[in-house]
C-alpha cells in the first residue's frame, strides 16, 4: 500500500494499489497438479467407503478416511456448461471462455474445467469431451482442459 | 441429523434500520453508514445506545473494505467500546448468520439486548476486480484459476436446472421484472426499474444463460437489527416481532463435489415426488433445504406453502430465486419456473417474495444484506411499511409468518430464519 493518486477533493478520495505475492501451496493436493504435467488426470477413491471423487482430495468428505489416488478416464460427458463474456480482472483477457462440469463414467462426483471448441460449435449437456494437457506446465488447474471427443 | 437444542428464552426483534443502498457512497465510510442505520433504529424504538448489551458485526471481505477488524472500528464509533462483540463472516450469508448469532446471544441468556449490524462498501474496487475478490470465496486451487467469476458458477447451476426441469430464460427474467418493479416503491432500493421480460432477455449476456439484468448489484450500505429478550421487548412501547426459529446448514465448497443421492424431504413432501431425482447435483442448494427443514421443524411449520405469508429470498441471480422457491418447499423441485410464471411470488400472490426488490434491485452490500432482509421482514410483520417507506404499496396484508434466507458461495453456508407477528 503506498501513497495514493488523488481522485476527488470533496469528499477526499485517493486511489492506491495494493499487491501481495502469495505463496500458494497445494500442500496435500500437490500430486494432482504435478501429475497434470505428466499428462495424468488424478481423482481419488476413499479407502473406507469407496466413494470415487472426480476432483482430487486426500480425505473423504463422507467418512474422513484417507483416499487413494486413481487415474480418471480422459473421456467424459458435459454435465453442465456456461460461456463467460465477463470474468474476474485476472482473466479479463480470456473472455469469452467456456466452463464445463465434466462427469466421468463410474465416478461419483464432477470436475470443473475449461472447454475449448472450434468457432461456431456449441456445448451441450451430454456431449462427449476428452481431456487435453498443456505442453508447458503452468502449475494451475488450467494445465488440463477439455475438447469435444 | 443433528438438530440444535431448543432455546430456553424467546427472542424478539424490537428495532431495525437501513441506509439507502448505493452503487457508490464516498460521502460516508462504513462506520458512519452503520451509525446512520443504528440512529434510525434507536429513534424508531426509543432506545438509547446505553441500552445495548453487546453487538455482532457482519462484513464479508477485508479485501473489499481495505480494512481489517472493521467491526472494532465501528463499535467504538457508535459507542459500544467496552461491551462484548464478535464478527461473523460467512460469504453471502454473512448478514443472515450474524442475525442468527445475535439471536443466540439472547436465547442463551448471554445478553438481554444485542445489536446485529452489517455493512459493505463494494465500490472501493472496480467491478472486474470485485469479481476477482469475490471469486476467492471459491476454492482457490481448483475453481478460482478457471475464471475467477462467481456468476459462472451460478450459470452452471442454472444451465443444469433448465436441463433437468425445463426452466426457461423467460421465467428467470420474470423474477427480475418482479423484483425491480417492486423496488419502484422502496426508497431504500438502489435500482428500481420499470422493465419488461424482453428488456431482461435483451440485456448483455454475462455468463450464459445469465444476463446483466438477471444479476444482483454490488452496493455500499449498512443495516442493523436490535434483538431483545421477552422481558426487555415488553418494556418497549413498539411492536416487537418474535424470531420464531433459526436454521442453518452447509454444503461442499466446490460445486463439482456435489454428489448424487436422495432428496431430504420437507414436512409437506413425500418420497414419491422425487423418486427419479438425483440430488442435490448442481441444480439445487442442499444447504438451503436443510436450513429450511431445521427452521421449519423448530417453528412447528408443517406446510410452508400454506403457513408462510412472505419470504425474503436470496436472489443473487434470478435463477437462484427460482431454485430457492424449491429449496424452501414453496413448490416441489422442478416447479420453480412455474411458480413465478403463475404469479405466486408476486406482491398479490400466494407467497410474495422479495417485496422490496431483493438483492436484484434493493442491492447487495454483502455483510448488510441478511440484516437488510430482517429489517424488511420486521416492518412487514409490524405492519409499518407505510411509515418507513412513505407508502403502503409493498405491505403484505396481515402477515403472520415470514422467512428470511441467505446463502454463501454456491450454497456452502445457508441461513433460514422464521419470524412471527405477535
Amino acid at each position: 500500500m503506498g501513497y495514493g493518486k488523488l481522485l476527488k477533493i470533496d469528499p477526499l478520495v485517493v486511489e492506491w494499489n495494493y499487491t501481495t505475492e502469495y505463496r500458494h501451496s497445494y500442500a496435500e493436493d500437490s500430486p494432482f497438479f504435478i501429475e497434470l504435467g505428466r499428462g495424468k488426470l488424478l481423482g481419488s477413491r476413499c479407502k473406507s467407503c469407496g466413494f470415487k471423487y472426480g476432483t482430487y482430495r486426500k480425505y473423504c468428505m463422507y467418512c474422513g478416511s484417507e483416499t487413494e489416488d486413481m487415474d480418471l478416464p480422459f473421456k467424459g460427458k458435459v454435465h453442465s456448461f456456461t460461456t463467460c463474456y465477463y470474468s474476474g480482472e485476472t482473466f479479463r483477457g480470456d473472455v469469452p471462455y467456456i466452463l464445463v462440469l465434466v462427469e466421468f463414467p463410474g465416478i461419483d462426483s464432477l470436475f470443473m474445467s475449461r472447454l475449448f471448441m472450434e468457432q461456431g460449435e456449441k456445448p451441450e449437456i451430454g456431449m462427449e469431451v476428452v481431456a487435453r494437457f498443456k505442453k508447458f506446465q503452468t502449475f494451475t488447474v488450467n494445465d488440463v482442459y477439455f475438447v469435444p471427443a | 441429523m443433528i438438530i440444535l437444542a431448543d432455546s430456553h428464552r424467546n427472542v424478539y426483534m424490537i428495532a431495525g434500520g437501513l441506509t439507502q443502498f448505493k452503487k457508490t457512497n464516498f460521502n460516508e465510510d462504513f462506520r458512519l453508514n452503520v451509525k446512520h442505520s443504528l440512529d434510525y433504529a434507536l429513534k424508531d424504538s426509543g432506545m438509547k445506545i446505553d441500552d445495548i448489551d453487546g453487538s455482532v458485526s457482519a462484513y464479508f471481505s477485508d479485501h473489499l473494505q481495505g480494512q481489517l477488524i472493521a467491526g472494532a472500528m465501528s463499535n467504538d464509533f457508535i459507542g459500544l467500546a467496552g461491551k462484548p462483540s464478535k464478527r461473523i463472516e460467512g460469504g453471502g450469508a454473512t448478514g443472515g448468520l450474524a442475525f442468527q448469532t445475535a439471536y443466540e446471544e439472547i436465547a442463551s441468556g448471554t445478553m438481554d439486548t444485542c445489536l446485529a449490524y452489517g455493512f459493505e462498501n463494494m465500490s472501493h474496487v472496480g467491478t472486474w476486480r470485485g469479481n476477482d475478490i469475490i471469486a476467492l470465496g471459491s476454492d482457490a486451487s481448483f475453481d478460482y484459476p478457471l475464471g475467477g467469476f462467481y456468476t459462472a458458477y451460478y450459470a452452471l447451476m442454472a444451465t443444469r436446472h433448465m436441463y433437468e426441469f425445463g426452466t426457461t430464460e423467460k421465467q428467470m427474467a420474470m423474477v427480475s421484472v418482479k423484483n425491480h418493479g417492486n423496488a419502484m416503491h422502496n426508497p431504500y432500493a438502489q435500482a428500481p426499474m420499470d422493465i419488461t421480460v424482453d428488456d431482461v432477455l435483451k440485456s448483455p449476456v454475462v455468463s450464459s444463460p445469465i444476463k446483466m439484468l438477471d444479476i444482483c448489484l454490488m452496493s455500499d450500505g449498512a443495516a442493523c437489527a436490535i434483538l431483545a429478550s421477552e422481558e426487555v421487548a415488553r418494556s418497549y412501547s413498539g411492536k416487537p416481532v418474535l424470531i420464531k426459529s433459526i436454521g442453518s446448514s452447509s454444503d461442499t465448497m466446490r460445486l463439482a463435489d456435489r454428489p448424487f443421492g436422495t432428496v431430504p424431504l420437507l414436512p409437506n413432501e413425500t418420497p414419491d415426488m422425487y423418486k427419479n431425482l438425483k440430488y442435490p447435483g448442481v441444480h439445487s442448494f442442499r444447504a438451503g433445504r436443510l436450513a429450511a427443514r431445521m427452521a421449519y421443524r423448530k417453528a412447528g411449520i408443517s406446510n410452508p406453502q400454506k403457513e408462510i405469508d412472505f419470504a425474503e429470498l436470496y436472489d443473487a441471480y434470478t435463477s437462484s430465486e427460482i431454485q430457492a422457491y424449491e429449496d424452501m418447499g414453496f413448490c416441489p423441485y422442478g416447479q420453480g419456473g412455474k411458480f413465478i410464471e403463475e404469479g405466486k411470488s408476486m406482491l398479490d400472490g400466494d407467497i410474495p417474495v422479495n417485496m422490496e426488490g431483493g438483492l436484484q434491485a434493493s442491492g447487495h452490500a454483502i455483510g448488510a444484506t441478511g440484516i437488510m432482509q430482517a429489517v424488511y421482514a420486521f416492518w412487514q410483520l409490524q405492519g409499518t411499511v407505510h411509515r418507513h417507506m412513505g407508502n403502503n404499496r409493498l405491505q403484505v396484508k396481515n402477515p403472520h409468518l415470514g422467512i428470511i434466507h441467505s446463502h454463501a458461495g454456491t450454497g456452502a453456508y445457508e441461513a433460514v430464519t422464521v419470524m412471527e407477528a405477535v
